[in-house]
């Protein structure tokens, strides 16, 4: 009956029944009606998932034109996560992507209602969250902010202004808040259902008790769904199968791995107040207590996020809609504790329910969206880490126009399928890592954090050898890779004492590293990085490359080339070195977490030629890196080999003896811009090289290193790291690595009408290096990314990477200048004037520090020997 | 003897910042000093304990003794009502400026609480248990030094069946401690079939090896005089040579075996003490058995027929979980004091109606003794020329011993006491989850109901805590946060311990006034000095034996 309702328009528009429908409790008769339209056996698109993210994609896919769209349902629409969702619509949300598409939901909700009559509860309340520490009160203003340079309004208020805002506040812990006043309320299955009445007057089909039981894929590409009522042939298929999207993806012969693990959730309903709670009473947000309280129904809905989650269905317990599950009222009890701490004129409150909704969480607190590496055609939206209403609208519409466009109108890297791989996809790993993350949600998040748990599980050779040194490790994508080592005797505080917004307590050991980088030497293991191979019977490899990356892969054989991958507009879809290994074959390393990424890249771009191999061969080696002046004694003595500028000149790569171990790839990069080599050792002689460069080093001071030196070295240097500071919207122009690019290499490739285009009319944002003038290190905020940077007053663009410069002894902050037209905010090209003459601040939770741009490194103040890059750097400074 | 009895059930307030013992507790008054010379008979009752004479507190330890007054005046019986007079002492003497603040650690406290803890699992054949019985935990607690408590737990294995037991002694520990070694084997002689009990006689006849009757469970802690052994040896032998003789070739009765065997070893105690012995620490120590006294509360659990055997006023309670998982609890045993009526009665019955009066004074028989059955005694049960024979006639010590030489006022008609026990049989029921033995400083501190709910939740674990549902009902959030904390609170006491009879001590010493435990209680309570102790508790040993159900259910279903 329903299901008829959906798909007949005209009859729908007329009938009273319908408002009626949606707007009420759906029936719960269990009987199956018979379904009166079978389904199409084809369409262009196949939605699985009748949820607020479902019908969001089906709603924007019909906005932006397809028209052969079906969406099915396992059971109502409405019905799952969606139904018990408690319905807030905030855009506190760290991270800028997840701010878009939230500040984009609420916009799209508002007008929801005129736009398709169906009653959607918007509301308009305001949140405010609070904060009962200092250090929280430092994170809220991050946030503001960032929210201030977007336009929304946001303001940080004291705790008396939160007591005029909500009279039920016990406000005497708190140390402030922010409010939003611009933050909603919706009644979540009503939102989800008027997105669906929209699409489908758009001509979008809706099945509901229609199950999917497993997608057909064939050479690659989605061909098909198998549905309990027979298959669809498509060209798309779209899992917003939300809890369930980890076993969808399994279901099929290829499985497209979605890392995604649910949990139980728990919120509070209660009967009204004796005098009822208005329904334009502010959201409550209060992130140390753990819970959120809202309005509801003239009492309060109040939810959490214990420190104790309980994980569910890890085996995969399937069910048709999710019942509501038991409630716990022990497992409640500390949020409930909080709740009438925060307000205690509750106690007399009568309770009507303790929801139990379980909510999806994924590896990284992000959520999860795009097309699978393994199937083209399959594109995931799922994981919404309990802010599934909040993100749903923007969500579905990046992902929409992902589908129609070939890649979103903002950078979704964050939240790209492709940032996990495989190795996320074990159940154990998930069920640890979302217990860690669903808390997660409501910690204190400072610089720096690494998960705790799902760790050790890619390490390199020398783990435990660089453990006992004192390593304290962090963890990108799976692997170990070292922080710095903690000398012997000092002892650093724990973890959660660590926590700190300041300077933080491994200044002082990170610094001595630096030290030992630059004026002796320095060993970092970098094992994780992504390594492919590449090689073909004929040219096919160099030809492919060419075509593939801007700069002039055709150098002579142990030649080294930085270079991007860039997409059709000329932005980084990757950023890496590539060796020569021979006339037909290359040697290639990228970032750590581009594994996945790269790899379907490659294997969409590369010509399908049995002759053409690609290879990944990250789990062959162990790289070591040699950074500093000494680099060049250690190895030639291990190697008995002059290593010389004379004889093995920067960006250089050769097969050579290390000790006694033979066939060691030694490169003359190190990543940061300071002398030294990279050494790509096959795992089994790991051991070995590093005994023997330990050894050998000792006589020229050598010692451990970590990242966090490595950062400071490369960023003051002024060198962009993928997946930081460049992404798929930035081109090497904008990033000053015109020197990257050649344009006249004699061969097409990806990016050159863009990148020309853009060398004669200029680009829209510059990558600029910002030297921090008046922070007091020892006594400032520390900036991370992510800060506003503002000329002249006016807002001009965001930092991406930041770090203490040892050399400088100054912060510097990497971050791109836009030039907003003043009156039409329009973008404008950014000259080199432009950035000169400007007076730039930097906001730091709020407080503004002046800041000194530059567009080059301050080669001047590193004497050490020209390398060749640095050298094409100052060339680029002459025009 | 002068027994200063201490107040035994002292509420200390919780959030007194100092150690409220010292201000409010009963010290000695000074008037009393004179008759602490009494003391020194106690050593009748000690086997290894010294008396710090010079302390005026150590009064407590060795005399406070509730189970056993000796006031040779009137008026010190009346003062020291344990229960209800320790206010009197209140404003004797202020021992606040001593500084005695020292707080115990969770970790401290627990190494108290576990010293003696000992827990037994019945063993698995094929991954199966076939005994009612899954196993047994076990716990005691010091307040005298030494304690003068025992237990014992052993499996019969001449005969199916086990055999449980708490055994609290008075003026000192010997007949605990004896009782505790021989009970056991007296029940398993009298269980076994006459058969056996040729073939052991055989055995020890022509020197063969002997069939092993018990196999014991016993903790480090709990020891075995080595040098009575062969006296004890000889007397259980001559009993068994006698039921050899009586041989009645009716099967025996578990009744009537437990009854014959507690008769039987209370008179081979008496019978050895007046005999003597020429090994002069042997003649000592059998003085000091028969001169001390014990209750004795014994279960035999064979398949679904469980036998209570009690003498005196330590308890046994069954644990019973109702339908809805409540727990209740079911006595199986009668207390052996002045608060039974029918003992009263009997004790009446048995003596001349000129003494009616003089029986029972002050809740205590003939004025001194809370139990009214016990073991050894013989104070209470010898004729006065008997008595003073053997106190003539023996070591000189018991010979300068006041307490042994006095005789109990209005002491016509003896004995007036007897270790006859009652015993009730229980038939198991599924629902029958537990059985706890304890001697009475546990139930003076704790209400058997909240025993069974201790033990009950403890023992099927926080997982099963009924789940709070709201349903229908009217629930306000600051009623379901009162409870919350409540569940929490019970929750984490139950995760400190792995032996539900430690966790129930923690609880009888730690409890608050509602219900929870409470570390800063628990600690004072833990850190009192030796001769402190006994003023606010009393020795409390407990064992809780876990039934299996499946089995007594499997019974259960044969027999219907």
């Amino acid at each position: 009956m329903f299901l008829r309702l959906l798909s007949d328009i005209q009859w729908r528009a007329a009938h009273p029944k319908w408002r009626r429908m949606t707007s009420s409790q759906r029936s719960t008769s269990t009987t199956a009606e018979p379904h009166p339209v079978s389904l199409p056996a084809q369409a262009q698109v196949v939605i699985c998932g009748g949820g607020i993210i479902g019908t969001s994609v089906a709603y924007h896919l019909s906005k932006m034109g397809f028209k052969d769209i079906v969406l099915l349902e396992q059971g109502r629409l409405a019905a799952g996560t969606t139904r018990f969702c408690a319905g807030i619509v905030s855009t506190a949300r760290p991270v800028s992507i997840e701010l878009k598409m939230a500040h984009y939901s609420n916009k799209l909700y508002q007008q929801l209602e005129q736009e398709t009559g169906v009653q959607t509860g918007y509301m308009k309340t305001g949140s405010i969250s609070l904060a009962q520490t200092q250090d929280r009160l430092i994170s809220l203003k991050r946030i503001a902010s960032s929210l201030n340079v977007m336009g929304i309004p946001c303001e940080i208020i004291s705790p008396k202004k939160v007591l005029q805002l909500h009279p039920l506040i016990n406000i005497h812990d708190l140390v402030g808040a922010m409010y939003l006043p611009e933050d909603a309320l919706v009644s979540s299955a009503n939102v989800s259902l008027a997105l669906a009445t929209a699409a489908s007057r758009n001509g979008v089909q809706i099945h509901e008790r229609t199950s999917v039981s497993h997608v057909t894929i064939q050479k690659g590409r989605v061909t098909g769904v198998e549905t309990d009522r027979g298959r669809i042939q498509c060209e798309y298929f779209v899992n917003c199968a939300g809890q369930w999207a980890y076993e969808l993806g399994h279901s099929g012969e290829e499985p497209v791995h979605i890392p995604v693990h649910a949990c139980e959730h728990f919120y509070l309903l209660t009967h009204p107040l004796q005098e009822p709670v208005s329904s334009s009473l502010p959201t409550i947000v209060d992130p140390d207590g753990r819970i959120y309280i809202r309005n509801w129904q003239g009492g309060i809905l109040s939810g959490g996020f214990e420190k104790n989650p309980k994980p569910l269905f890890t085996e995969g317990r399937n069910q048709l809609e999710i019942q509501n599950l038991q409630e716990d009222w022990d497992h409640f009890g500390p949020l409930l504790g909080a709740l009438l701490r925060r307000m205690p004129g509750l106690e007399a409150l009568q309770i009507m329910q303790l929801v139990n909704c379980p909510e999806s969480f994924t590896p990284d607190m992000r959520c999860i969206m795009g097309e699978s590496p393994t199937a083209r055609g399959y594109f995931v939206l799922a994981g919404m880490n309990s802010a599934g209403i909040s993100y749903g609208g923007g969500a579905g519409k990046y992902l929409a126009e992902w589908i129609v466009n070939g890649y979103p109108s903002e950078n979704v890297w964050p939240l790209d399928l492709k940032r996990f791989g495989t190795l996320q996809s074990s159940r154990t790993f998930l069920r640890h890592r979302v217990m860690e993350v669903m808390p997660l949600m409501y910690d204190l998040k400072v610089p720096r954090w690494d998960f705790q748990t799902g760790r050790q599980l890619r390490t390199s050779p020398l783990y435990d050898r660089l453990d006992a040194q004192g390593a304290r490790w962090m963890e990108k994508h799976g692997f170990e890779r070292v922080k710095y080592f903690v000398p012997p005797g000092n002892d650093l505080l724990d973890l959660d004492h660590s926590k700190t917004f300041y300077k933080p307590d491994w200044f002082d050991i990170v610094g001595s590293e630096v030290k030992c980088c630059k004026e002796a030497v320095c060993v970092i293991d970098m094992s994780s990085f992504t390594k492919f191979e590449i090689s073909s019977t004929g040219d096919q490899a160099l030809e492919s490359l060419q075509y593939l990356f801007a700069n002039d892969l055709d150098v002579p054989v142990g030649h080294v080339v930085h270079t991007g991958m860039l997409n059709e507009n000329g932005g980084y879809e990757n950023d890496c070195s590539i060796a020569r290994l021979s006339k037909r074959s290359f040697f290639m390393i990228s970032p750590t977490d581009q594994q996945v990424h790269c790899w379907a890249w490659l294997k969409n771009h590369l010509p399908d030629d049995s002759n053409l191999v690609l290879e990944d061969v990250t789990w062959k080696y162990t790289a070591l890196n040699l950074i500093g002046p000494r680099a060049v004694d250690v190895l030639s003595e291990l190697s008995y080999a002059p290593m010389t500028a004379e004889h093995f000149p920067s960006l250089f790569c050769k097969e050579m003896s290390v000790g006694y171990a033979n066939g060691i790839r030694v490169m003359s990069i190190t990543h940061t811009g300071e002398p030294g080599f990279v050494l790509y050792i096959p795992i089994e002689y790991a051991l070995h090289v590093y005994n023997e460069v330990m050894n050998m080093g000792q006589k020229y001071g050598i010692r451990n290193a970590g990242y966090y030196a490595l950062r400071s070295l490369r960023i003051e240097k002024f060198f962009a790291f993928w997946g930081q500071d460049l992404d798929a919207f930035t081109t090497p122009m904008e990033c000053g690595r015109e020197f990257q690019v050649k344009l006249d290499k004699g061969m097409e490739f990806l990016g050159q009408e863009v990148l020309l285009e853009q060398k004669q009319n200029g680009v829209y944002k510059r990558f600029t290096m910002f030297i921090l003038e008046d922070h007091d290190t020892d006594m400032d905020l520390w900036p991370w990314w992510g800060e506003p940077i503002f000329r002249n007053g006016r807002y001009v663009g965001k930092t991406t990477s930041s770090a203490y410069s040892y050399t400088l002894e100054r912060h510097v902050c990497l971050g791109f200048v836009h030039h907003f037209d003043e009156k039409t905010g329009e973008k404008l090209v950014v000259t080199t004037d432009f950035i000169n003459q400007g007076e730039y601040e930097i906001d730091i939770a709020g407080q503004r520090f002046q800041a000194k741009a530059k567009l080059y490194p301050f080669s001047s103040l590193f004497t050490q020997r020209r390398r060749k890059d640095e050298v094409e750097l100052s060339g680029y400074q002459r025009e | 003897m002068c027994v200063c009895p201490g107040p035994r059930r002292i509420a200390i307030p919780v959030r007194s910042s100092r150690l409220p013992l010292l201000s409010d507790a009963m010290p000695a008054p000074a008037h009393l000093f004179p008759l602490i010379r009494n003391c020194e008979i106690s050593r009748i009752g000690s086997t290894a304990c010294y008396c710090h004479h010079k302390h005026l507190c150590c009064l407590s330890s060795h005399f406070a003794h509730s189970h056993f007054r000796y006031a040779p005046q009137k008026k010190f019986a009346a003062l020291y009502r344990p229960k209800e007079h320790f206010n009197h002492f209140i404003h004797a003497r202020d021992y606040a400026s001593t500084p005695q603040r020292f707080y115990l650690t969770p970790a401290q406290v627990n190494s108290i609480l576990k010293a003696n803890e000992y827990s037994f699992k019945v063993p698995e054949f094929d991954g199966k248990n076939v005994s009612s019985v899954l196993g047994f935990d076990s716990n005691q607690l010091p307040a005298n030094a030494p304690i003068e408590d025992r237990r014992s737990a052993a499996t019969c294995l001449q005969t199916r069946g086990m055999l449980l037991g708490v055994f609290d002694g008075h003026a000192g520990c010997a007949c605990a401690q004896a009782v505790s070694e021989r009970l056991f084997y007296y029940i398993a002689v009298s269980l076994l079939p006459h058969e056996t009990l040729l073939e052991i006689e055989n055995a020890v006849e022509n020197g063969r090896a002997l069939l092993p009757i018990l196999q014991w469970h016993k903790h480090p802690n709990d020891y075995f005089s080595k040098e009575a052994s062969k006296l004890y040896f000889n007397s259980l032998r001559t009993y068994w040579q006698e039921l050899i003789d009586l041989n009645s070739g009716e099967t025996t009765d578990v009744r009537e075996a437990l009854i014959n065997a507690f008769k039987r070893l209370d008179n081979d105690i008496s019978l050895e003490a007046q005999v003597g012995d020429p090994n002069s620490f042997l003649n000592y120590l059998v003085l000091r058995v028969a001169f001390s006294g014990s209750t004795a509360c014994v279960a035999h659990v064979d398949g679904v027929d469980l036998h209570i055997a009690n003498t005196g006023d330590s308890r046994a309670m069954l644990g019973v979980q109702e339908e809805d998982g409540s727990w209740s609890a079911v006595n199986l045993s009668y207390d052996h004091n002045a608060q039974n009526e029918n003992e009263v009665e009997r004790v009446k019955m048995e003596h001349p109606k000129s003494e009616e009066k003089s029986l029972v004074k002050q809740d205590r028989l003939l004025g001194l003794l809370m139990p009214f059955r016990a073991f050894g005694d013989v104070k209470f049960k010898w004729s006065i020329e008997l008595q003073k024979r053997v106190v003539e006639s023996g070591p000189d010590q018991l010979n300068d011993n006041e307490y042994t030489k006095f005789i109990p006022p209005n002491y016509h008609t003896p004995p007036y006491l007897t270790a006859e026990p009652e015993v009730i049989h229980h038939k198991l029921r599924p629902q029958d989850k537990f059985l706890v033995l304890a001697t009475d400083g546990l139930w003076e501190t704790m209400h058997r109901q909240d025993v069974a709910r201790i033990v009950g939740e403890y023992l099927t674990g926080v997982h099963h805590q009924q789940p709070i549902a709201v349903g229908g009902y009217k629930v306000t959030l600051g009623q379901m946060h009162g409870l919350l904390t409540e569940r929490r609170a019970k929750i984490s006491s139950v995760f400190e311990d792995q032996n539900a009879a430690t966790h129930l001590i923690r609880h009888a010493v730690g409890n608050n006034e509602f219900g929870t435990v409470d570390h800063e209680r628990l600690s004072k309570m833990l850190s009192l000095p030796e001769e402190l102790a006994r003023m606010y508790r009393d020795d409390i040993t407990i064992i809780v034996v876990q039934f299996n159900s499946h089995v007594i259910g499997a019974y259960q279903n044969e027999e219907l």
